[in-house]
């Protein structure tokens, strides 16, 4: 239940403070985001400048890196996910502290990145963990860390928390080790295989502005997920996509 | 770099009977029987004294070689890198393993072993150092074809 703008200023000016519940937990927990503390690549030097002086991530309230799954809410999966890692990155994502969000920094982390055709590398963390907030960027900036951080605080705020906490629940199946990759490839609940759109037949061919405009649709994308990237769009290893829709609004605050 | 090499290749075979070695441009080119041999010789004479194995890689020259690649330095001598190369048959990659020689061989022959599938013989522990326990197959050969990971997994 929203208070009225209006009447909320104008009881402020007289020194009544109001509030609702979960804006007053949302507001704490936003503010106090515990990432948990491990990097994969290189992306996680630019995670570790983010929390020195300075770019100093304290300043959101989240520079206590737990080296505890259970003590951490946010996991950043900074860096390259191999195949052989992704187990363990999943089953730390278990361990955690409900309700839990994910960062995917940087290309790796979201597609493959520079090793997309390679044998050995996971092609994006969301085929086993539902991911919150992409960064993009090879490495992304701690600027763009901080966006991140940023994008996921309004992302909390937006929520009830009494939602946030029921959809967080349970647990993500852990893949298991085969003879040329991960069992299964991905995980269906939070990830499917991208297909083409049907083909349609058109009677007669128009010479509109179709082909200028960018393609989209149900079928193009990295499954049922809105991808969501956070802040201007850099690097050279930006997911597909991001060139041409760019920043967009927050889509969880609509939902 | 070339009278040195030449020098070196004279002075291998003339300390070595029965051992000869081919100069392909910079590099010593060695026969696989021979690979311990050349390499505690280059490591105890004094003249030389490699005592650091810089790097040892192999390349894969499909459908029929594959090379194992060995760059020795000496460290109290600051000489090197002398570039050793050893010409395998593809389907049956066997050499001597280093190790014994230099303890530093021992991962990188895990390495070469792991993506390449060349078999060290007298390696301490031979096994896969990158890939997992199960793999199937070695993936730096020119004729591995990685899993597709875009394709639909019943599985799943």
């Amino acid at each position: 239940m929203m208070v009225d703008e209006g009447l909320k200023s104008e009881l402020r000016k007289q020194g009544v403070y109001v509030t609702t519940w979960d804006q007053l937990v949302n507001w704490g927990r936003s503010n106090s985001i515990w990432p948990l503390q491990f990097g994969l690549a290189c992306c996680a030097i630019e995670m570790i400048a983010t929390a020195a002086s300075r770019y100093d991530i304290a300043r959101f309230g989240s520079e206590i890196f737990r080296a505890s799954p259970r003590q951490a809410d946010l996991m950043i999966v900074a860096g390259t996910v191999t195949k052989k890692m992704a187990p363990q990155v999943v089953r730390l994502y278990n361990q955690m502290a409900e309700p839990k969000y994910v960062i995917s920094m940087g290309a790796c982390a979201t597609s493959g990145g520079p090793f997309h055709k390679g044998y050995n590398v996971l092609k994006g963390i969301d085929r086993y963990i539902p991911v919150d907030v992409y960064i993009p960027g090879c490495p992304p900036t701690p600027e763009a860390l901080l966006d991140g951080l940023m994008r996921l605080q309004e992302r909390i705020k937006a929520r009830p928390f009494k939602a946030a906490m029921d959809e967080k629940q349970g647990e993500y199946a852990v893949p298991a080790y085969g003879d040329r990759g991960l069992l299964p490839r991905y995980n269906p609940g939070v990830w499917r295989p991208p297909t083409l759109p049907p083909v349609v037949a058109t009677a007669t061919p128009t010479s509109s502005a179709s082909s200028s405009t960018p393609p989209s649709g149900p079928g193009l994308g990295r499954g049922p997920r809105r991808l969501y990237f956070s802040g201007p769009v850099g690097g050279m290893f930006a997911p597909h996509g991001a060139s041409w829709r760019g920043p967009r609004a927050c889509p969880w605050g609509s939902t | 770099m070339r009278p040195a090499l030449e020098g070196l290749k004279s002075a291998v075979e003339g300390g070595l009977p029965g051992v000869t070695l081919q100069l392909e441009g910079s590099v010593l080119m060695v026969e696989a029987k021979d690979v311990p041999r050349v390499c505690r010789f280059l490591k105890d004479t004094p003249a030389y004294e490699m005592d650091y194995l810089a790097n040892l890689t192999a390349i894969d020259y499909p459908p029929d070689t594959l090379e194992v690649v060995y760059h020795l330095c000496s460290m109290r001598q600051k000489h090197g890198p002398v570039a050793l190369r050893v010409k395998l048959p593809r389907a049956n990659p066997v050499i001597a393993s280093v190790t014994p020689i230099w303890r530093g061989a021992e991962f990188q022959e895990r390495e070469v072993y792991d993506l390449f599938g060349v078999i060290f013989e007298g390696h301490p522990d031979l096994r896969r150092i990158l890939m997992w326990e199960g793999f199937k197959g070695h993936p730096m050969r020119k004729d591995y074809v990685p899993e597709d990971q875009d394709a639909p997994d019943e599985r799943a």
